[in-house]
């Protein structure tokens, strides 16, 4: 309403001749919207100009985090084919990974091969909380959940369960807080929501004008959302109970690939073929850190936050592994040895180590390396 | 064909062109001369450590990641190798390359053509017959068989392409071969070269943008501090930030951390209590904390809010086939009048929760949920803190020393499908046996060795 507008207009006391007009009776609605429009306008830039910070603005007093070497602790290699996603087990040591003919469980810690599936272009898998299924699907267009066995002999596919149905290609899922829901995106323009155990559509969520390329549920203490990256260059986020689009941003200059929540829920991280990395915050409802660099000019198909979310780590294009001083907004290291694209990434779930999946059909778990004890580690690998 | 149309897409679409073009600059750029190859020279060739050294000047970037660089302009075609061809790197010595000319640059949004690859090779064929390698054989083989239709038209435009080079002057000619055959490398990769036009599946966009309005928006300084304070106050929990205690089991094979941090021991350690003092949402998130809260609500005789919370996220995300038992449950032994563990909810929630009950679905008690939790979060968990029951159990928790000593062998892990074997036969004790303190029971489980989960809450 105009008189809102008027009210706040007062607070920031800008023009007090304005805020003090009354508004006469013969004045039409019209005359009443374009005026308040203006106000609208005037208020965003005042607004803006008084808040208008960058999130290493206010990062500056911050310690900076000195010298980084990682270390390669496992080079898997018995995919013989394009990794093109992986997700790791709670119980932090295995991990399913999911390439252009299979999908192959492995106990990383201890280098044992659990398991392999044959599939097609499976573009996404995950694991289930309890450890005890994976989920999987691609270019089928459907996401299957296989419950898993101790039995190494046995037939996986034959006690596969098909939970969601979408009409292009499946390009990412999530289990939820348990066994019993999916959450699916697509190419087909689409997420969804999904009971498994009857495959019944929960929830769905429209929205994004092209390909939704990747999704990310908040933590749960945050409550029910979950945000998705599209090729419409948009990031949405979602309640899972509505359906609604509830936020959406529009900062990328091109498809976004890979979305992930800061560990607090607060805000999140896009990666995107525009070469760039960025944070957007929730509250504040917009852009805080773009992370880019001119020598970087191929895309990011896969972001992660270390524990705390003051390091964000970038998989990208050009077969490196770009890692971000969230905070500064600058880089703190670059990795090298994948020999082709690097298509997915992920921490693990107790932040100790990460690992990164490639065209080159390897994936390598790596870390930080002995860290000595002190106010300002660091690393010694 | 689209070749001809490609080449000059704005910087915006393909910003490696803007470095291309930087490149060749005469007075900026690398430095080229003419260079001898077999037996003809080939102008304009510059060598591999000059291209990484120019990058490593222009972008203030170490000779490491100019070399990356440099290897991605060669894998995308831009530059390509005159010796070692079809290897697409960059060789930081005194290798010999050459910018690719933009008419083979690639092209964005036109896929490129098997007419045109199938031309090329019938061309190459032309020349000298028995030219073609194994992959290139086996390749115009398949063409020939789907292209049949039209491959009168294919071997005619082959034919003219060879005549029209053989009126081109000899230099010409082997520059211009040179630069195709490094195309064709690119967008047909042999076997074992690794071409970075390679790519994944074909994206549709379809332009109808909706437009969604923000909600009421915080104040920008405000949130950015916010992140900066939680970044900071984990900074000491984070493993890429400071030491795991007593070591990152990724680093010396020692699974230590992952023993004293498993969900249900008896004695957690003194970091874990810490993250518990952050926020509610930490303490209850990590099923030791949350048993050490139920514990203190259990002496404050209000242990049914917690219990009332689980029970909602349990129906929230379980099965849709047991919303309606659940969702009756629930109203039976925390809502109804008389029921009993009843939670004290003001009457306005109260009276919304039991109408929606009549018709149950998941999110049906979304705001007794969040009505308890908050209660939770402002009135107990400040409570809990200051309690006999946490203060005991941080004087108690461990703080293992650092040490950097590799472990001898790594320990096989059990599988989760066990754990939870293993778990469903302990509750099934429990329930037969009486109540139980759930946390001994775990505990005396997590110290024969094995490793526990938690239990399904």
């Amino acid at each position: 309403s105009p008189f809102t507008i008027i009210r706040e207009y007062m607070r920031f006391s800008i023009n007090p001749e304005m805020a003090t007009q009354e508004v006469q009776p013969n004045e039409t609605l019209t005359n009443l919207k374009a005026e308040s429009d203006t106000l609208k306008t005037k208020l965003e830039d005042e607004r803006a100009k008084l808040h208008d910070v960058e999130l290493h603005q206010v990062a500056e007093k911050v310690d900076g985090l000195g010298q980084f070497i990682m270390k390669t602790r496992r080079t898997l290699k018995g995919h013989g084919n394009k990794v093109l996603c992986m997700d790791w087990c709670k119980d932090k040591r295995r991990i399913v990974s999911s390439s252009q003919v299979s999908v192959w469980i492995i106990v990383t810690f201890s280098e044992e091969h659990a398991v392999t599936m044959p599939c097609t272009w499976v573009m996404a898998c995950a694991y289930a909380p309890s450890g005890c299924a994976v989920a999987c699907g691609g270019l089928d267009n459907k996401c299957s959940v296989y419950p898993l066995s101790l039995d190494k002999n046995e037939n996986l596919a034959a006690k596969k369960k098909s939970v969601a149905m979408h009409t292009n290609y499946l390009s990412a899922c999530s289990f939820t807080n348990s066994d019993m829901q999916i959450l699916t995106s697509s190419g087909d323009g689409t997420c969804a929501l999904w009971d498994v155990e009857s495959g019944q559509l929960l929830q769905s969520f429209h929205g994004h004008a092209a390909d939704v390329l990747c999704l990310d549920l908040a933590p749960s203490e945050t409550g029910n959302t979950f945000v998705s990256g599209g090729c419409d260059k948009k990031a949405n986020v979602w309640d899972m109970r509505s359906g609604q689009c509830i936020q959406s941003f529009e900062t990328h200059e091109s498809d976004i690939n890979s979305v992930r929540y800061y560990p607090s829920g607060d805000a999140f991280a896009s990666g995107s073929d525009d070469a760039t990395c960025r944070l957007y915050d929730l509250r504040a409802d917009r852009e805080v850190a773009i992370y880019s660099k001119e020598s970087i000019i191929f895309g990011a198909s896969s972001v992660d936050f270390s524990l705390s979310g003051r390091l964000l780590f970038g998989g990208y294009n050009d077969y490196t592994i770009n890692v971000w001083d969230v905070l500064k907004g600058t880089r703190v290291s670059i990795l090298f040895g994948h020999e082709n694209r690097v298509s997915t990434l992920r921490l693990s779930p107790d932040g100790t180590a990460f690992c990164s999946g490639s065209w080159d059909h390897t994936l390598r778990v790596r870390d930080r390396g002995y860290i000595p004890k002190g106010p300002h580690s660091q690393g010694e690998g | 064909t689209s070749l001809a149309e490609s080449p000059f897409l704005s910087v915006r679409d393909r910003p490696e062109q803007a470095v291309m073009l930087e490149m060749q600059d005469p007075k900026t750029g690398v430095k080229s001369q003419p260079q001898k190859l077999v037996i003809t020279t080939i102008p304009h060739a510059i060598t591999g450590e000059d291209v990484v050294t120019w990058l490593a000047n222009r972008y203030t970037i170490e000779a490491e990641e100019a070399w990356a660089l440099g290897t991605m302009l060669v894998a995308f075609g831009y530059i390509y190798p005159l010796q070692d061809h079809k290897r697409l790197v960059i060789k930081p010595d005194t290798s010999l390359y050459r910018f690719q000319t933009p008419y083979f640059w690639p092209a964005q949004q036109w896929p490129v053509e098997d007419t045109d690859y199938a031309i090329y090779l019938a061309k190459r064929n032309i020349r000298k017959k028995g030219v073609l390698e194994m992959h290139e054989q086996e390749q115009y083989n398949s063409l020939h068989k789907w292209m049949n239709h039209k491959w009168d038209f294919i071997v005619m435009q082959a034919k003219e392409q060879y005549r029209a080079g053989k009126e081109r002057k000899k230099p010409d000619r082997t520059v211009f071969d040179c630069q195709e055959r490094a195309y064709w490398i690119v967008h047909r990769p042999p076997p074992g070269t690794v071409s970075a036009m390679d790519y994944g599946l074909e994206r549709m966009v379809d332009p109808n943008a909706e437009e969604v309005t923000g909600q009421s928006r915080v104040c920008v300084c405000v949130c950015v501090c916010v992140l900066v304070k939680f970044s900071i106050t984990c900074n000491k929990h984070d493993p890429f930030l400071a030491p795991c205690l007593p070591s990152n089991p990724w680093v010396t094979d020692d699974v230590t951390y992952w023993l004293l941090n498993m969900a249900n021991v008896d004695i957690p350690t003194k970091m874990r209590v810490e993250r518990w003092t952050f926020s509610f949402g930490e303490l209850l998130s990590d099923p030791r904390g949350r048993d050490d809260f139920r514990l203190f609500l259990k002496k404050e005789f209000s242990g049914e809010n917690l219990a009332f919370w689980e029970a909602c996220e349990d129906l929230k995300w379980g099965t849709a086939a047991t919303m309606n038992e659940k969702a009756q449950q629930v109203y039976k032994t925390f809502l109804a009048r008389g029921a009993p563990r009843w939670i004290n909810i003001d009457g306005k929630t109260m009276e919304v929760t039991v109408k929606g009950l009549k018709h149950p679905h998941r999110y049906v008690l979304d705001a007794a949920q969040t009505h308890i939790f908050m209660l939770m979060k402002k009135d107990s968990y400040g409570r809990y803190l200051k309690s006999p029951v946490f203060k005991d159990t941080q004087k108690k928790a461990i703080g293992p020393d650092q040490h950097r000593f590799r472990s001898v062998k790594r320990r096989p892990s059990i599988s989760p499908i066990i754990v939870r074997q293993q778990e469903k036969e302990e509750r099934a004790r429990m329930a037969t046996s009486g109540p139980v303190d759930i946390t001994q029971v775990m505990s005396k489980l997590s110290n024969k060795g094995k490793e526990v989960p938690p239990p399904k809450k």
